[in-house]
């Protein structure tokens, strides 16, 4: 059955206080989620106050001073800082982010909540195991599959067919959308979720792309596509302003267009 | 997800048992029947109302009038239909224990089938004056 309460071992304590310097001008709380599999213990929440007239204006500028001088142990992914990498995804004051472009001003006041993305199993701390996400990626093959002989130079596209693939390139697979998805939740194991089918359509629709129909057959299925009851948190929560939904309804519409 | 074996790779979990290549027929006679519902359930509402007082013989004759038994027959496989539909999709969704999953899809199978059967004989019957 779907899980509706956190078993056991997952139900997430009152974790350590760590109080800003004396003399902190402009404290704010942030309480970050903390789990160490080598220690055997429940996951807690720990409390950092941060001194925010000495750190960046950034979530992930918190967390990286937060590291850096208040506690070592804490562990995330960053890489980019500047939202194109996709490492630092997690839950940020209730709703999936990075955390390089959420402002800490943006957060709702009071404590900021910092949590990894949501129903994945976590490595540690903020890190959550995106292994099957990648390997659902990598299922639907995403890379130009043709029948026809490649031409002497590169594969031509008009400018209208290019513009088709706008609002799709830009996805950093990040995973703030399939992660914040109740479908992909509960069903995380075969459907594709918001961000692999939305891979899946900047394909379909790639003007250079042959394969359009195989691509369609491998979607076709109750779990891999029709998970998808339109809930819309993926275009929500996506922090690059994408809209997987409409993606997902475009490659539904195309399964009733080949069979009219 | 941690059921997965570790020991297999990933992209094995992620194909799984391949595309069922349907989904789309499910799909379309969804919409279909939602179509159709948002005529008639209106049409059965109004009708309902209608009757609303009426004695046993005038609301018999109501729906033994050709036209009210067509249309309450339509309604009737329409509703039925569409529920079984919503009940498997709802069963996809939160039931991931086999057994129990086909189970469930079964039994909502054969009591949509048999209430839109017994309905409709039920329309039938006063409609042919049996």
């Amino acid at each position: 059955m779907a899980e509706f309460a956190l078993p056991k071992n997952s139900k997430v304590q009152q974790g350590k206080r760590f109080p800003a310097k004396p003399g902190a001008k402009n404290v704010r709380e942030f309480r970050v989620y903390r789990w160490n599999p080598d220690d055997g213990e429940n996951p807690r929440i720990d409390t950092y106050e941060v001194d925010l007239a000495t750190c960046g204006p950034m979530v992930l500028d918190a967390l990286i001073k937060i590291k850096n001088e208040i506690d070592p142990t804490l562990t995330f992914r960053r890489s980019c800082r500047e939202g194109i990498c996709g490492s630092c995804a997690m839950n940020i004051d209730g709703t999936n982010t990075l955390a390089c472009t959420k402002a800490i001003e943006d957060c709702s006041k009071g404590d900021v909540p910092i949590y990894p993305l949501p129903h994945m199993s976590v490595v540690k701390d903020l890190v959550p195991d995106l292994t099957h996400f990648y390997a659902q990626y990598a299922s639907i093959k995403p890379w130009l599959r043709t029948q026809s002989a490649p031409p002497p130079k590169e594969r031509l596209q008009s400018k209208a067919d290019r513009a088709r693939l706008d609002g799709l390139y830009e996805c950093i697979l990040c995973a703030c959308c399939s992660t914040s998805c109740p479908s992909y939740w509960w069903n995380g194991d075969r459907y594709l979720g918001p961000a692999i089918l939305l891979q899946a359509y900047r394909w379909i629709v790639d003007s250079r792309d042959e394969d359009t129909g195989e691509r369609l057959d491998a979607l076709e299925d109750p779990f891999r596509l029709y998970r998808c009851h339109t809930i819309m948190n993926c275009t929500r929560t996506c922090p690059k302003g994408l809209n997987p939904a409409k993606a997902i309804a475009e490659i539904k519409k195309l399964m009733v267009e080949r069979r009219s | 997800m941690s059921h997965f074996d570790p020991l297999r790779n990933p992209i094995k979990n992620a194909r799984g048992l391949g595309s069922a290549k349907e989904g789309v027929h499910h799909f379309i006679v969804q919409r279909i029947t939602a179509l159709a519902l948002l005529v008639l359930a209106v049409y059965f509402v109004v009708l309902i109302v209608s009757l609303a007082g009426a004695d046993y013989a005038t609301a018999r004759a109501a729906v033994a009038h050709p036209c009210n038994a067509v249309l309450l027959v339509a309604f009737l496989v329409a509703m039925f239909w569409h529920g079984q539909l919503g009940m498997q999709v709802v069963i996809e969704d939160y039931v991931h224990t086999p057994w129990l999953a086909m189970s469930c899809q079964l039994a909502v199978r054969v009591a949509c089938a048999f209430a839109a059967l017994a309905s409709v004989f039920a329309v039938v019957r006063i409609a042919l004056g049996a």
